[in-house]
């Protein structure tokens, strides 16, 4: 069990560490075009040449011949470790050029191919994961602070506040987001800046879904407010914001903690989803689903298997907060009942 | 029946609500339709705003809510300003092949998932069980866009299936049985990737009824009496821990339908998903208030139709016993 929990955290951290970090572990810049090598495949690592072995891996530089791209073996480029590269800013802030790994110019090191503009995947998953992430954690922020505001409230007043809440999250749960997502996202503008895109998107997701949380918390605060504590501190003269802060919300922070770790990947599928259909982050910042639209045509789906990397980290990151909801589900809320 | 009748008249409040919410989000709208003709230098700003007043886009949001229920009254629903037809026989026309599709997947999805739900309880623990388990909640996981890209690029790969409307061009010279044919070999693909992303969820929920509905005394004694195990699962036990699952029914006709939308657009199934989204591009407002108003619609529907069922299956819903409560 301390094994398993170990090792789930220490995925936790990496995820979001290499995701936060982008920039560093990122070998190019996730803008940077290639015209010359557009859907190349990826940069095969040798160790292995002509003569002899190496410890340390190196590549060749594709070069397009007449039926697609072949490896020009006339020079072999090495692999360095912390090396420097292109200028990026860390974390948005600090200026820097040290980059985890990467290749000398000419030659380029693309782990996972390039897209149809030469640029490289590899860095463009990372970066694309920075958005889509944030995008997730921000909604889910946003619908948990409103479901347990509306929640608490509705579950500790009682009579008509509480029907008329609960009759609004049914009229929101009784629509598929997917259908009401679009429909929101119908009636704001279509072009913007991407940083207002993603505000906009994060705020449309979040505040669809804090009707699930609301309705959870409500049941929980239902039963806790006729707790004998509760009762006491009221007693004594405590405020109802007093007695909502200090005695019922620590009640309900089991159930929000896993709400969170389900939310998260569903919210960054509902991003992915809608960049997928155009409606989100638009191009040139990346995003795991602007990423994938270009698989919309067949015959990119066809042929550059490699472009689907976004749906593989999509995959792992969606599993990893998967098996943190079902551990926080039996750690907290079994306890707690 | 008075059960039904508080359901039906809960129902109608519902859908009003859904159209209000609806018409307060075009409100907060900043831009509409008209504005990307703004941008063309041809159309001059009086054709605009005659456009847009014989639209009815220039009145107060309380007449052009009230033009709307008007029309709805008269099964319109609104005029789509890029069709240039009114709404409700444009939604049909599509909303029929998201029907099938969606019904289907949710036949298919019962099909699947009651059988391993079931199995898997009664064998809990063993092999069978564990892959379930696993198979279950890793398909749950995973976002159904994933699914969806990467069955249809396996399938577009090695050509397993053929992929992309509903009938081929030439489908004019098939028989009635060919075309037949020819639509459920297209539709295949879209209902298998919804059905894996629903039952998955059908299939834990009920495992998880049937494990508990297991330990209860009923069942033990039922055991004692010598009940053969098909008898006891199917029938004792299932219709017990059915009713969860019954009323969970409303819920995944939510997923399957926002699925379907996913999977017409990835699919390129000609169903509601392909137009909402193209009016959500074009900012055909009617249109998209009319495509979120079916999906209501729909969903009211299905949650009836669970309403039923559970009626038919939980006496304590009949004889009023979980009122009295």
């Amino acid at each position: 069990m301390r094994a398993k929990t170990a090792s789930l955290i220490v995925a936790l951290v990496g995820l979001h560490l290499t995701l936060l970090l982008a920039g560093f572990v990122a070998p190019c810049d996730p803008g940077a075009q290639d015209r010359d090598l557009p859907y190349a495949p990826p940069t095969r690592l040798h160790f292995v040449d002509a003569s002899s072995w190496h410890l340390r891996p190196f590549v060749y530089r594709w070069s397009a011949g007449p039926d697609g791209y072949f490896e020009n073996k006339r020079q072999s480029f090495p692999v360095h470790f912390l090396t420097g590269g292109p200028a990026y800013k860390l974390l948005g802030i600090f200026e820097a050029k040290w980059h985890l790994f990467g290749v000398d110019e000419p030659a380029r090191i693309a782990l996972l191919g390039t897209d149809g503009f030469g640029r490289d995947e590899f860095s463009r998953v990372l970066s694309g994961g920075q958005i889509s992430v944030a995008a997730g954690i921000a909604a889910t922020l946003l619908a948990l602070l409103a479901g347990s505001i509306f929640g608490i409230v509705a579950g500790y007043y009682g009579r008509l506040t509480d029907e008329s809440l609960m009759g609004a999250t049914e009229l929101f749960l009784s629509l598929p987001w997917l259908y009401f997502l679009l429909g929101v996202r119908a009636f704001l503008p279509l072009h913007l800046s991407p940083a207002r895109t993603f505000l906009l998107l994060t705020c449309v997701i979040g505040l669809i879904g804090w009707a699930r949380p609301a309705r959870l918390v409500r049941g929980i605060v239902l039963s806790a407010r006729s707790r004998n504590y509760v009762l006491a501190a009221r007693s004594f003269g405590g405020s109802d914001v007093y007695l909502m802060w200090r005695h019922i919300l620590p009640e309900v922070l089991g159930l929000l903690l896993t709400q969170a770790a389900l939310l998260v990947p569903r919210y960054i599928a509902a991003e992915v989803t809608l960049s997928f259909f155009g409606l989100g982050v638009n191009e040139p910042v990346a995003s795991w689903g602007n990423m994938l639209s270009t698989l919309q045509q067949y015959s990119v789906l066809v042929s550059y298997a490699w472009l689907l990397a976004p749906a593989a980290a999509l995959v792992v990151t969606s599993v990893i907060y998967s098996i943190l909801a079902d551990t926080l589900h039996s750690r907290l809320e079994f306890r707690s009942t | 029946m008075s059960y039904l009748g508080r359901r039906l008249i809960r129902a109608a409040f519902l859908l009003v609500g859904v159209s209000i919410l609806c018409f307060l989000f075009t409100e907060m709208a900043p831009g509409s339709f008209f504005d990307e003709m703004r941008l063309n230098p041809q159309i001059s700003p009086e054709t605009i705003s005659s456009l847009r007043s014989r639209y009815g886009l220039d009145q107060s949001l309380v007449v052009r809510y009230g033009r709307w229920l008007r029309s709805a009254l008269h099964a319109d629903f609104g005029y789509s300003i890029a069709y240039n037809a009114p709404v409700a026989p444009l939604l049909w026309s599509r909303a029929k092949n998201t029907l099938l599709l969606a019904t289907t997947g949710m036949l298919l999805t019962w099909l699947v998932s009651i059988p391993l739900g079931v199995w898997a309880a009664a064998r809990s623990g063993r092999m069978l069980d564990k892959s379930v388990r696993v198979a279950s909640s890793l398909l749950v996981s995973i976002p159904e866009v994933v699914i969806a890209v990467a069955l249809l690029a396996i399938v577009v790969r090695w050509r397993v299936l053929p992929v992309g409307g509903m009938t081929s061009m030439d489908d004019e010279g098939l028989s009635q049985w060919a075309r037949l044919q020819e639509i459920a070999s297209r539709m295949l693909l879209p209902t298998i990737i919804l059905t894996l992303g629903e039952s998955a969820i059908i299939v834990r929920h009920l495992r998880a009824s049937v494990l508990e509905v297991l330990d209860t005394p009923f069942v033990q004694a039922a055991r004692g009496l010598g009940i053969g195990r098909m008898r006891l699962l199917f029938r004792h036990v299932l219709p017990v821990a059915a009713s969860p699952a019954i009323s969970l029914l409303g819920f995944s006709l939510a997923g399957l339908l926002s699925g379907s939308l996913l999977v017409e657009v990835i699919c390129g199934w000609p169903g509601l998903g392909p137009l909402i989204l193209d009016a959500t591009l074009s900012r055909d407002f009617y249109l998209v208030i009319g495509g979120i108003m079916l999906s209501a619609l729909f969903m009211v529907g299905g949650n009836l139709v669970a309403d039923i069922m559970l009626l038919a299956c939980d006496p304590r819903i009949r004889t009023g016993a979980l009122d009295a409560r």
